[in-house]
């Protein structure tokens, strides 16, 4: 077999070459892993909190419903049901462009994790940080705010991490509603070109380099979080 | 209901269209399992076998397969399989070898983490018996690994259950795509989303369910 790597420089039939396009793809990815993400951490925070609320039962019954109702779906199917069942049960959705459809699907199918390490987080907690927050006379509302959830936070960082990165390969099903990312240039480009290992390696190279930059940002923050004298233990394999 | 008609289901059609793809997607969660655990145990005891040998390249392919999404690992190997063995080969049979190779390097890091929770007094005692390390740890260090891990085993494969779905990308019929085409056929293909929905849901949940039994179970003997 040989190698051919001429290939990116070709024209893809509407005036850039490969290599733009896969950018261009690499791009899409980002964008949806991104926003998917600040949707599904800002969703993961609120409703993990919600599980650790004893005193209102009803909150926590809502929580726990969606964090089943999001977990226990396959994520492709999450990505059909925002895609085509959505806008036609809400007619309202079908001015709503594909892409923040996907970042909906990802991203809530993401916060359903994220919850439990969130919720995993808080109940880690010794029971004496939340009575001293309220003995100091905060509300409970401060008392997450100022207490519990920075330290919360701080705890989940590992998981968090990885399910980061989790959330990152996870963009790849995008590809089957034809937004133009990483996945769908692989297999365009691969029908189009025949040249199937020299696209999906680099495809490949770039899902692998993005995985390892989240790995970094994570170990930066993580650096620059830590309160000195307070170890976080690691987290267990599986997942993905 | 909200634009949706669901009357168009029958037994026919479920039958005809959908009991083939849960078959294939339960066959297929089930050979990947076993299959799974079986060559991820020997990946983890290459990777704590302390030879670099053995150790580097099970380290390799565990965190490769591990930093790349599934659906492209399912396109490689639909890419690469007939180019290896010389002719071409079934979405079927493709997804079921990729998922063995890919969930191997997820049960390597659970079975990892299993055998590395056994006490090393244990693997001590048994060296002390005269065991070999084959005896060691066929007879004290695994099935212990193995009852210890049994809930995460499960829940990865419930994971793997519903990560069948992404055989979407070679075109396999799976539970997805029995219901897919009923729903292109007859012209209800929301509809069949839903309904897809629903399935995956009561399957997926009913198994967790059961695993968090397990899990308070277990956790009383030990």
């Amino acid at each position: 077999m040989s190698w051919d790597w001429q290939v990116f420089l070709n024209d893809d039939g509407s005036g850039r070459t490969y290599l733009e396009w896969m950018v261009d793809a690499w791009g899409w990815t980002l964008a949806v892993a991104g926003s998917s993400w600040v949707v599904a951490v800002v969703m993961g925070a609120l409703m993990g909190t919600l599980r650790t609320l004893q005193d209102s039962p009803w909150l926590v019954r809502l929580a726990t419903v969606w964090v089943e109702l999001f977990r226990n779906i396959p994520l492709l199917v999450q990505v059909f049901l925002w895609y085509f069942v959505v806008p036609k049960m809400f007619p309202l959705f079908q001015q709503v462009p594909g892409f923040v459809l996907v970042v909906f699907a990802l991203g809530f199918f993401t916060s359903a994790r994220i919850a439990e390490q969130v919720r995993a987080g808080i109940q880690a907690l010794p029971r004496g940080q939340r009575y001293a927050a309220l003995a100091m006379g905060f509300t409970t509302a401060q008392a997450y705010r100022y207490v519990i959830l920075p330290m919360a936070l701080r705890i989940i960082l590992p998981p968090l991490t990885s399910e980061s990165m989790n959330l990152l390969k996870n963009s790849a099903v995008a590809f089957a509603v034809s937004i133009a990312e990483l996945t769908m240039f692989a297999m365009q480009a691969q029908e189009e070109t025949s040249r199937g290992v020299e696209v999906y390696l680099a495809v490949t190279a770039l899902y692998m380099l993005s995985a390892f930059a989240v790995n970094r940002v994570f170990a930066y923050i993580e650096k620059r979080v830590q309160i000195p004298g307070f170890i976080v233990a690691g987290g267990t394999g599986g997942g993905h | 209901m909200l634009g949706l008609d669901l009357t168009f289901l029958s037994w026919d059609i479920i039958s005809k269209f959908v009991l083939g793809g849960l078959w294939f997607s339960i066959k297929l969660t089930i050979i990947a399992t076993l299959g799974g655990i079986v060559f991820g145990t020997l990946l983890a005891l290459m990777r704590l076998s302390g030879r670099k040998a053995l150790m580097l390249p099970a380290t390799i392919y565990v965190n490769g397969m591990r930093s790349i999404p599934l659906v492209m690992v399912i396109l490689w190997f639909f890419l690469l399989i007939p180019f290896l063995i010389g002719k071409p080969i079934g979405a079927e049979v493709s997804a079921i070898v990729t998922f063995i190779a890919f969930e191997a390097a997820y049960f390597s890091e659970i079975m990892r983490a299993g055998i590395q929770s056994i006490p090393r007094g244990q693997v001590h005692a048994g060296q002390a018996l005269g065991m070999s390390y084959g005896q060691n740890m066929r007879l004290v260090v695994l099935p212990q690994a193995f009852r210890n891990m049994l809930p995460v085993l499960l829940t990865q494969t419930i994971i793997l259950f519903q990560d069948t779905s992404l055989v979407y990308a070679i075109g396999a019929y799976d539970l997805l795509k029995g219901f897919t085409n009923a729903g292109k056929i007859y012209g209800r293909p929301e509809e069949a989303y839903l309904l897809a929905a629903v399935v995956y849901f009561v399957i997926c949940f009913a198994l967790s369910w059961s695993v968090k039994r397990l899990q308070a179970r277990i956790a009383i003997i030990r």
